[in-house]
Order: C-alpha cells, then sequence, then structure tokens
C-alpha cells in the first residue's frame, strides 16, 4: 500500500542528506567536544559550524544559540530560566491560551510557585491580538511567552508587534518557534525576540536535539545542573551528531526556504481546495491568511476525529486529530476550545500537515481517499442521519 | 472485507486476534479479511489515585488489569507480534456514562451491580459496533466464550454457551441485539480456556502466560466500597448522613450502619452485631435506608422480578418458559418459570428457593445451551 504522510507538524522526516552528515560524527569524530585532543576537537567544530548555521537561519550571533535536546527543554529554559533570574517579590508572566503544552504545563509550575500568569485569548481567528498583550502587562511582568506559529492551526502570532510593545516596556520576549522554524523567515531582530525555541525534527533534522536562542545579555538561570557546556548555560554532552544534523537541516531550509514555501503551499492549498470541493459540511479553522503554508485544520461535521484517522490511517493517509502531544486525549483541543470550537467540532477536527516530501501524488491520493472516509463515518454517526436499526 | 477484534490485552482476545490473523493469510486466496486490532481505553486509572494503593508499592496495584497501561502495552505487542493494524480507541467518556456511574447509583440505591454485563452491552459492543463501522469494518469480534448461530429457519440470531462449561460468557452478553450478534464472532466459542493457552503457547504470544484478571476493571485494589467514596469524593457528592437501622425481618431495631452503599444480599460480615446466631443481609430498604438482617434460611426465596429484559429467542407478553435461571455469574443455574410481562419486565419462579438473590445483578435464562434472555433482578418477592 502507498502510504502518504500528513502529519509533519508531528514530526518530519529525517532529510537523506542530513543523515549523511551526521554519519561520521557517529562512527569516526566520536570525540567528546569538550576534550583537548584531535577527537575532541573535530567534534567540537562539527558543533561549532551547526552553531553557525542555525544563528544565520535566524540571523543571530552563534553565541546566542544553545543547543538542548529539544523544543520542550528549550522552552523549559527559557521560561523558567528568565522568571527564576528575574528580582523582585512578585513576578508576572504573560501567555496565551493557545501556546504547546511546553509552554502552558511550565506556566501552570510557576503558578503553582507563586508566579502570576495571564493567559490572553484568541477569536476565532486563532490569531492572538498584540493589544490584549499590552493590555495584560503589569509593572511585575518579567516575561512574555508567545508562540509564532501555532501547532495545531498553523496560524501566525504578530510578534513584531508583541516585540516592539515588550521592547518599549523593557520585558523580556520568548516565542516557541517550533512550528515555523525552516517554513518562514524567522528574523531575530525583525521580531525582537530575546528568546526563542526550536526543534530539529520539525524541519527534517534529527530528533532529540534542539535549540534556544538567547539574546546577548539576557539573564537567566541554567535548568540543568552540571558541567560548564554551551557557557554555562545547558551542561551535559554534546549531543555532536545531532548537533551538526540540526545545523545541516537549517542550513537546507535557509537555502531552500522561498521555493520550498510556495511549493508546499500550493500543495496546501490544493489539498484544502479539494476537499472543501469535494465533501460537504468542512470548515477550514483559524485565519487562513496568517498561517504556515504547511498546516491545515479542518472540521468535518458529524465525524469522529479519532475513527477519522484510524479509517485514513488504514488507507494509507497519516494525518492526525491535532496536536501529537495529546492523542488518546479525552479532553477536547485546548487550542480549538479556545478560537471557540465546541467540544462536539473540536473532536470532528483534523489536521494535515505537508511537509519537503510531499508531492502532487500525495495530495491526489488523499483527494481520491477521503470523501469515502468521511461519508463512511457520517453514515454511523447518529447526529447525521437516523441510526442504525436495531430491534432491542 | 475487514474484521475489528477486541484486544484486552488478555490472552483470550490476544488469542482470537491471533486465530483471526490466521484464517486470514491462510486464505489469501481472493478475498482476504483484514483483521485490524482494537483496544477500548475504558478509565483512568490515575484519575482517583486513592484507587492506586500507593501504600502498596510504587506501582500501585493496577498493574494487569485491564484499564492499565500495562494492558495496553501487552495488546499492542500481540498486534505487532501478529503484525495486523492495532490502534487504542478512547471510550472512558461513555465508559463512565454507561457504566461507572450506573455502578455507582446502583449501590447508593441498594443494589449490587454488575457492571461487566453493562459494559458488554452498552461499550463492547454497541459502542465497539459503531467505531468499528466507523473504520470501515464490518464485523466485530472478541474473547469472550460464546458462540453465535442463525436459525436457519427464522433467520433470527441465537446466542450459546461457549462449550467450556466453566467459562460461561454468554451470561455476560445477554443484552446483545440482534444486529450485534449478526455482525459478531466469538472465535473461542468452540475452545476450552485450557486449549485457548495451549494455542497461545504454541503461538508464543507475548501474553500466553499472563494471569487471568478476576477483579472489576475499574476497581483495582478490589474494594467497591473504597471506589464509590473516591469516586463520590472526586464528583464532591457526600452522602449527606447515609447512617441508618439495621432490622431484623420482624421490624425490630437491632443497630445502625453507616450507608446501605456496604452491603450486600447474603453479606454476613461486617454487620458489627455480636449476636449469638449468624447475621446475614437478607435484604436493602433504599426508601427506608435500611438493612433488613435475618438467618440463612431467610435468604432462600423463589420468586422475583427482572427489568430491562432482553429477549434474544422472541417472546412476547403472556408467554412462559421453562429455563435454567442463573442470577449471578458464578451461580450454576436453577430450574425456574419465566413468564414474560409487558415493557421489557418479567417474573422468574425458580422450583426450588434461591439463596440470596441480589437486585442488581443479572437473570439470565438458558434452555440447553441457548440463552432465551435476561435482565436486571429489580425486586425479590
Amino acid at each position: 500500500m502507498k502510504r502518504v504522510y500528513f502529519d509533519n507538524n508531528a514530526t518530519t522526516p529525517l532529510a537523506p542528506e542530513v543523515f549523511e552528515l551526521m554519519r561520521p560524527y557517529m562512527l569516526e569524530d566520536y570525540g567528546n567536544a569538550s576534550s583537548i585532543h584531535w577527537f575532541g576537537q573535530r567534534a567540537k567544530a562539527g558543533v561549532e559550524k551547526a552553531r553557525e548555521q542555525v544563528a544565520r537561519l535566524l540571523n543571530a550571533r552563534a553565541s546566542e544559540i544553545v543547543f538542548t535536546s529539544g523544543g520542550t527543554e528549550s522552552d523549559n529554559t527559557a521560561i523558567l530560566g528568565i522568571v527564576e533570574a528575574a528580582r523582585g517579590e512578585r513576578k508576572h508572566v504573560v501567555t496565551s491560551t493557545i501556546e504547546h503544552p511546553a509552554v502552558l504545563s511550565t506556566a501552570k509550575l510557576l503558578e503553582k510557585r507563586g508566579v502570576s500568569v495571564s493567559y490572553v485569548r484568541v477569536g476565532s481567528s486563532g490569531v492572538i491580538d498584540p493589544a490584549d498583550v499590552a493590555n495584560a502587562l503589569r509593572p511585575e511582568t518579567v516575561l512574555i511567552s508567545i508562540m509564532h506559529a501555532n501547532n495545531e492551526l498553523g496560524t501566525l502570532q504578530p510578534l513584531e508587534e508583541i516585540g516592539r510593545i515588550a521592547r518599549e516596556r523593557d520585558i523580556y520576549f520568548h516565542t516557541d518557534a517550533v512550528q515555523s522554524i525552516g517554513k518562514i523567515p524567522v528574523d531575530v531582530e525583525k521580531l525582537a525576540v530575546d528568546l526563542l525555541a526550536l526543534s530539529a525534527h520539525k524541519l527534517n533534522g534529527p530528533k532529540g536535539v534542539g535549540a534556544l536562542y538567547i539574546r546577548r545579555g539576557t539573564i537567566l538561570r541554567p535548568l540543568l545542573h552540571g558541567g560548564h557546556h554551551e557557557r554555562d548555560r545547558r551542561p551535559g554532552t554534546e549531543n555532536v551528531a545531532g548537533i551538526v544534523g540540526l545545523g545541516a537541516a537549517a542550513e537546507i531550509a535557509r537555502i531552500h526556504m522561498a521555493e520550498e514555501h510556495d511549493r508546499v503551499a500550493a500543495l496546501r492549498d490544493r489539498l484544502e481546495a479539494g476537499i472543501l470541493a469535494s465533501v460537504p459540511r468542512v470548515v477550514v479553522n483559524g485565519d487562513r491568511a496568517h498561517r504556515v503554508p504547511t498546516t491545515t485544520n479542518l472540521t468535518f461535521d458529524y465525524i469522529e476525529g479519532e475513527g477519522f484517522v484510524i479509517a485514513t490511517d488504514l488507507r494509507g493517509i497519516a494525518c492526525s486529530t491535532g496536536s501529537a502531544c495529546s492523542s488518546g486525549s479525552l479532553e477536547p483541543s485546548h487550542v480549538l476550545s479556545a478560537i471557540g470550537l465546541r467540544p462536539e467540532q473540536a473532536r470532528a477536527s483534523i489536521r494535515f500537515s505537508l511537509g519537503r516530501f510531499n508531492t502532487d501524488e500525495d495530495v491526489d491520493l488523499a483527494l481520491k481517499t477521503l470523501p469515502a472516509v468521511v461519508e463512511q463515518l457520517r453514515a454511523v454517526s447518529p447526529h447525521y442521519r437516523s441510526p442504525v436499526t436495531s430491534d432491542k | 472485507m475487514s474484521i475489528a477484534v477486541a484486544m484486552s490485552g488478555g490472552v483470550d482476545s490476544s488469542t482470537a486476534a491471533a486465530l483471526l490473523a490466521e484464517n486470514n493469510s491462510a486464505n489469501s486466496s481472493g478475498s482476504s479479511t483484514e483483521v485490524v486490532g482494537l483496544t477500548m481505553q475504558l478509565w483512568n486509572q490515575r484519575r482517583l489515585p486513592q484507587m492506586l494503593g500507593e501504600e502498596a508499592g510504587e506501582e500501585g496495584r493496577a498493574g494487569g488489569r485491564c484499564c492499565s497501561l500495562d494492558d495496553v502495552y501487552d495488546a499492542r505487542a500481540v498486534a505487532s507480534f501478529l503484525n495486523i493494524p492495532y490502534y487504542v480507541i478512547n471510550l472512558e467518556k461513555q465508559f463512565e456514562a454507561a457504566v461507572v456511574r450506573p455502578f455507582v447509583e446502583g449501590y447508593l440505591a441498594g443494589e449490587t451491580p454488575i457492571p461487566c454485563s453493562l459494559c458488554n452491552t452498552e461499550i463492547k459492543f454497541a459502542q465497539f459496533l459503531t467505531t468499528a463501522r466507523q473504520i470501515g469494518a464490518e464485523r466485530i469480534a472478541t474473547g469472550h466464550y460464546a458462540r453465535v448461530r442463525r436459525d436457519p429457519q427464522t433467520g433470527r440470531y441465537q446466542l450459546l454457551r461457549g462449550v467450556d462449561r466453566t467459562k460461561d460468557q454468554a451470561y455476560f452478553l445477554f443484552g446483545l441485539t440482534q444486529e450485534q450478534l449478526a455482525h459478531s464472532e466469538f472465535p473461542l466459542g468452540e475452545m476450552t480456556k485450557q486449549e485457548v493457552r495451549a494455542i497461545a503457547r504454541a503461538r508464543r504470544l507475548p501474553v500466553a502466560d499472563k494471569p487471568e484478571s478476576q477483579e472489576i476493571c475499574f476497581v483495582p485494589t478490589g474494594s467497591y466500597r473504597q471506589f464509590i467514596d473516591a469516586y463520590l469524593d472526586e464528583q464532591q457528592r457526600h452522602a449527606e448522613s447515609s447512617a441508618g437501622e439495621v432490622v431484623s425481618t420482624d421490624g425490630s431495631v437491632l443497630g445502625e450502619h453507616q450507608g446501605i452503599q456496604n452491603f450486600t444480599v447474603g453479606q454476613r460480615k461486617g454487620l458489627g452485631m455480636a449476636v449469638g446466631e449468624p447475621l446475614y443481609v437478607i435484604s436493602l430498604d433504599p426508601a427506608k435506608n435500611r438493612v433488613v438482617v435475618g438467618d440463612d434460611r431467610e435468604l432462600f426465596r423463589s420468586r422475583f422480578r427482572v427489568r430491562e429484559v432482553n429477549w434474544i429467542r422472541p417472546l412476547a407478553p403472556g408467554d412462559a418458559v421453562d429455563a435454567l435461571v442463573k442470577i449471578r455469574h458464578n451461580h450454576p443455574g436453577a430450574a425456574a418459570r419465566v413468564e414474560v410481562h409487558t415493557s421489557g419486565e418479567a417474573v422468574v419462579e425458580f422450583n426450588d428457593p434461591q439463596r440470596a438473590i441480589t437486585p442488581g445483578q443479572a437473570a439470565v435464562f438458558y434452555d440447553g445451551d441457548e440463552v432465551v434472555g435476561g435482565g436486571w433482578i429489580s425486586q425479590v418477592e
């Protein structure tokens, strides 16, 4: 069976050329990047080259990039690190209701520790209004954390405006940019962010590695304690092959960004338009004009998202009901609830997320398969038609 | 054509899945049946932390039981071993509404509910068949020891006990509709438990030697009282003052109890009474919040009412049938006359009085191996 992968927001396939560049660091250049000898120096060179590559993608300095185990660690380091280092008896943090759990759960932890947190809400567009962020600020606000692209909807948040507000008020500004990096241009100067989290496996790099951009002069307390790696910001022997892979993936993404953006956007738009044309009662969630080119989130009235994902998987098409981190959870997506969907609408919503290795044939196959799947699910729905007859 | 097999992670449903998968690969000539494994996630064991029994150890005592993560791992391992597609479907909400809440309400109303029968009817067949159809499967299979047969004369489907007399699980399936029976398969119906274990071992299924679960799946500690307390606590519902009187069958007050949900008919322990002769709970009176006690002989009754009867053999109001009637799962069954009343109600009259006929339990009527019907014991007369 031909299989189509439309779940690139969960993770992406490793690009073969990235893998080739990582390989020597697992087999030959296996040194510890902190070692003095030749082996160590080879590894160190790989790490530092990657740092340059990541910095270049973000328009940052290499010294501002800290390698981590991934997006979750980067978000935790940024938020806890800033808040714990901040002075003052009372501390306040502003974030939003549509953040990834890596941010939301960390915010909840802060609340338990006595920090107050404001959660800015969004309307049906799935785009935060910068004025709401400004209104949430208090004299004791120490951090604003607003994501760049939402993982479920793909909607882009107005970071430039929020960054301006943060800078005017001299408040640190962190963004979880895991879902936008490599898909659209991200310039830390233009966006005026002080901290930015990214993850390699969302841009055709390896899993288990990510980075945190920390603007020069930013004071934060490290999350982990150990050796003097990463300028005392993140101890632990460097995941050299992974870091090299992240660097390579960042480099490839930077070089091909413009053409890939248009190519993937065209595929996504064709998929979306094709579904809207062939399946009745489908709605696109979030602002279609402000989103990453990879993502579409659709509500198919009267279906069960869980059943949809299984039924399409059995036909070779991989998609998801939302974030992979909340699969199997009963609660409807917090993002879809935040944009005003009722629980049954949220549960009837499907995310298709495309990526570098998707083709026109993939979209063709999906458009051939999906209408029948929706029909099958709706045929069983008690709300769409009369229930299956029973003699009970 | 595809079939969805319900996989609990136990040896029975795993073997059922293995037999179906083999069948599939065996007749690969032309029309093959695709087998899809599904595990129903019914209850989150972490939901009521009190029930994990921390005092019993790190992992608590929830391991190795239905609904626990371990069982999902086991089911997934078996599906992977069999190389069949496998998914976990979340039916926690439906399970709570259809099984857990009625279970708790039943106890509060002075009954002794049997959640497994409700679960089979409402979840394992009704919901599961719906889910199976959603994902494109026409039929469902389970690891129950039961058989289904189509009567060639009437075209109706019959439910029969499995051939293993020690594993009568048709008892739990009395609520199945014709629609559900028509689309169900029981690959273990013709086998004994020993044969099933042997098959599992011969195929080297990862769960071949897994012990059988005995408890109610969502009550891992085995203490239903503890569960009801924890659940009511979570729902922020506290029985105001659930204390009431303990009375003898002639009405004289013998003492006090702390809530009728703590008692079941036939119970001897926990009455807190030091009287010479052993006393048993004869009945529970929710209207007066009373526990009625008496001696062992008073537990024997002959006549009771059954509500929400599902007739698998079509019977009409006014009909009567001689049947073997079981009043709980481990009851051997006794000869009785079953009269069909209106609106799903029946009256059962045993030839010989039976001990501890308990409201809330399922009464199932058999004609030989065939399940004629069944319902819930509502009132002992």
